[in-house]
């Protein structure tokens, strides 16, 4: 029962990285779109894609929370307590981005969007970061069991944490080109397409250069983490990511971003499983078993069932949510960041003609 | 109930025993957190169902004024929901950082009220996605019924947060061992606790009032400006029809909640006064200070007023602070006593608020005539929201120095981390920005006409 919920947990974890990532990567395309002007149809793409799915992509986050304190209550305790200075900014970065991309939809001038915008994309960045940086210090054994036992910065400001946090924020930026690439595509502005394609090749190059040379640290840094990875299930999904990953990029160069879509979702769960297997049976290497780290029967049963209900509600309602969002029903029209704040003109608000 | 007691001398929990130096400055952060966040969980408890309303309305009139109104407040609940998920994963992430040892040793017996609200929480954000981008997109009906699990969700969502509550205060569903193991878990028996059920009803009407009173407050403003429109009439009659129902069932279910706490926690309840002995026939004192010797200095004494509150008895017998040993004892009494008269002095005023607005819409048929009864409306917002917070501020600080009643103590729950005042002072920063920036940005909202809508209108 314990590997059950050590599933669900994973399982939420997989998707915050699949869509919660995105949405973070966007913020960095955000960040770096250029000039106002330059940038200005690149955030509006932006802005258009995250608007209806952002806050339901991120409550996967608080899934991951609630599964990880339900069912293995002294790992999250031991986990919080310790990697406290990452979380912290994490969720100080979460406020930030959350709150500055609320709020840059209600903008009224270029000034207040830009500020907005420049907060919702640094606080995109540093959140990935520090979310990775954290999981490098499980990864790589240096939270022990206990109320802030650990090194309140050597835990996750070590090899493995810098590692695994950089390839977080690139991971996502590149996921999230590749989405945006194919949203732009179903919604026929093909110069948008272009410039994300081109985002993608870049960022899933460097991702991949860093997933192999990161290879490299984790056997120096972390001997145990990378003789898992390099074994057993840990090597078949790392594999498979890899195998992915290059399937995907073939998939971008040659421009079919649709099918990309999937693939890089599919790259990106690999590596989050590949990892579990890495570690198991451990949740904290060399403290913490997941078996020692499990709630009583009676808990685990209970949220079970209880997400097993959920789940009937859940999928289809997301099933719902994206199958809209594909179609672009809830996309708002696109309009270029900057053009939002020029003059209104005769030509913008074309009359329609009232339908009998 | 004896062996709870016998463990909580030396009940350590799961990570052992902590020496934090800034306690005060965790419970301050917890506290800030909860402050922001709750007011807007309001938004999420109460606003979708007036939404909804109006929509229905337009539905069945075709008056576009009301699909107008209904398309303006569905970005305003968007934007409080926006900024009501972050300021709450902020919390779900303090449930660690502050108080790690609680989550390590209690988490599998509350977690499931927790895994449960995160369905809802789900819902809530798919469905308010879909119900605010889904205006001229879905076909009107479709989009009214997209509406319907924003509603639910917000009602279940918020029911078992408060049953998370309600455990605390009233913590059930587990045993501990001899050495100390929480033992034989028991999760439904936690999350049902009998507890929880007033909370939930006292925090739903709470909820209801203070977005029907902020609501109805807005466009009191453009009321007594002159603006008789028929978008502020129903933007005005809507929430404070609302309001006006739900402010004096208030009163009854607040009297439901005070004998549940004279009940459940007597020592909670003797620090609502600041009743330093046990007492048969107890008066109540408004105003005044609660000294240190257990006299109260200055203040209204109204003589049997909380026996008659807690068991409906003037003569009946209120357990006093001294039941309990003085490090078991709430405090501040007196934070805990001024918030509580704040509680009931506000929620007083506004239910004679709603009183008067049902009286004059029963006999007369309109609105009330006076301005000052708009006056009151606009001063009546901001009211319910102290009443709100004061109501928390009564349960929590009445609920100290435990974290799990009579078992754990706050003292041994928090992180043993460092920083704690600086993280507080990081936090109070980005919170006053950020209520700055939705403020301004609600008055900008606010100042923009409302769109133009024709009946059936497609529009870009």
């Amino acid at each position: 029962m314990a590997e059950l919920c050590l599933a669900l947990a994973m399982l939420g974890l997989t998707a915050y990285a699949v869509l919660g990532s995105a949405d973070l990567g966007a913020g960095l395309w955000d960040l770096t779109a250029g000039g106002a002007e330059r940038g200005g149809r690149v955030r509006g793409m932006i802005q258009r894609s995250m608007s209806p799915v952002w806050e339901a992509n991120h409550v996967w986050l608080i899934f991951v929370l609630v599964i990880l304190w339900t069912a293995f209550p002294v790992f999250f305790g031991s986990i919080m307590s310790t990697l406290y200075v990452p979380m912290f900014l994490a969720a100080l970065g979460i406020i930030g981005r959350g709150a500055a991309f609320a709020l840059r939809g209600q903008a009224a001038t270029l000034n207040e969007a830009r500020f907005l915008g420049a907060l919702f994309a640094s606080s995109s960045v540093i959140v990935p970061f520090c979310l990775g940086a954290a999981l490098g210090g499980i990864a790589s054994g240096r939270v022990p069991v206990g109320n802030a036992l650990g090194a309140p910065f050597e835990s996750w400001l070590n090899p493995t944490s810098l590692l695994i946090g950089v390839l977080a924020v690139v991971t996502g930026a590149y996921v999230s080109a590749v989405y945006l690439a194919a949203d732009a595509r179903g919604a026929g502005i093909e110069d948008m397409v272009a410039a994300f394609r081109r985002r993608a090749l870049a960022s899933g190059v460097l991702a991949g250069a860093i997933a192999i040379g990161g290879l490299f640290v984790v056997r120096a840094d972390a001997r145990d983490l990378f003789d898992g990875l390099t074994s057993g299930g840990g090597l078949v999904f790392v594999a498979l990511s890899a195998v992915l990953g290059a399937a995907t990029l073939a998939l971008v160069w040659t421009g079919r971003v649709a099918p990309a879509r999937w693939g890089s979702a599919a790259a990106v769960a690999c590596v989050v499983i590949g990892w579990a297997f890495a570690q198991s049976p451990d949740l904290l290497p060399g403290e913490l078993t997941f078996d020692e780290a499990a709630a009583s029967d009676a808990t685990m049963t209970a949220l079970l069932v209880s997400v097993a209900v959920g789940m009937l509600v859940l999928v289809p309602s997301l099933v719902y949510l994206y199958r809209l969002v594909l179609r672009g029903d809830l996309q708002q029209q696109f309009e270029p960041l900057d053009q939002r704040f020029r003059p209104i003109t005769a030509n913008d608000h074309p009359r329609e003609e009232p339908s009998p | 109930m004896e062996a709870f007691v016998l463990a909580a001398a030396d009940f350590a929990g799961r990570l052992g025993e902590s020496n934090q130096p800034d306690l005060l400055w965790a419970r301050e952060l917890q506290a800030l957190s909860f402050a922001v966040h709750i007011p807007l969980t309001c938004f999420g408890i109460a606003f979708p169902a007036m939404v909804l309303f109006v929509e229905g309305l337009y539905l069945r009139t075709g008056d576009p004024t009301y699909r107008a109104l209904a398309k303006r407040w569905s970005k305003v609940m968007l934007l409080m929901f926006a900024v009501g998920v972050v300021t709450g994963t902020i919390l779900s992430f303090e449930l660690g950082l502050l108080w790690p040892n609680f989550m390590a040793t209690f988490g599998d017996v509350f977690g499931l009220a927790f895994g449960l609200e995160g369905f809802s929480f789900f819902i809530e954000a798919i469905f308010i996605a879909i119900y605010v981008y889904g205006w001229d997109r879905l076909p009107p009906r479709v989009h009214l019924l997209t509406g319907v699990p924003i509603v639910i969700a917000g009602l279940t969502g918020s029911l078992f947060v408060i049953s998370v509550n309600g455990w605390m205060n009233h913590p059930v569903g587990f045993d501990i061992a001899a050495n100390g193991d929480i033992v034989n878990v028991r999760p439904w028996e936690a999350l049902f606790n009998e507890n929880f059920w007033h909370e939930y009803v006292h925090m739903y009407f709470a909820g209801t009032m203070v977005v029907g009173f902020l609501v109805a407050a807005v466009y009191a403003r453009a009321w007594l400006r002159g603006d008789r429109s028929k978008y502020v009439r129903t933007a005005l009659v809507v929430p404070l029809t609302v309001a006006a129902l739900t402010a004096p069932a208030q009163v009854v279910i607040g009297d439901w909640a005070g004998r549940t706490v004279a009940d459940l926690q007597p020592t909670k309840l003797a620090t609502f006064e600041g009743l330093a002995e046990t007492t048969e026939g107890a008066p109540f004192h408004f105003f005044g200070w609660y000294e240190s010797d257990g006299q109260i200095k200055g203040g209204i004494e109204i003589p049997y007023l909380l026996s008659i509150l807690a068991y409906h008895d003037p003569n009946a017998t209120v357990q006093g602070l001294d039941a309990v040993a003085p490090d078991d004892r709430p405090g501040p009494v007196n934070t805990v006593r001024f918030a509580f008269q704040a509680m009931v002095g506000i929620g007083t005023l506004l239910a004679v608020l709603g009183l008067f607005y049902a009286g004059v819409y029963w006999r007369k048929r309109r609105l009330p005539r006076t301005r000052w009864f708009y006056r009151g409306l606009i001063a009546a917002g901001p009211l319910a929201v102290v009443a709100l917070i004061a109501g928390w501020v009564t349960t929590e600080v009445g609920r100290q120095p435990w974290i799990v009643y009579e078992v754990m103590r706050v003292e041994d729950a928090v992180t043993d981390a460092s920083g704690l005042p600086f993280a507080f002072a990081a936090v109070a920063l980005v919170y006053l920005a950020l209520a700055a920036a939705v403020v301004w940005l609600l008055r900008r909202l606010a100042s923009r006409p409302p769109d133009v809508e024709v009946a059936e209108q497609v529009d870009a």
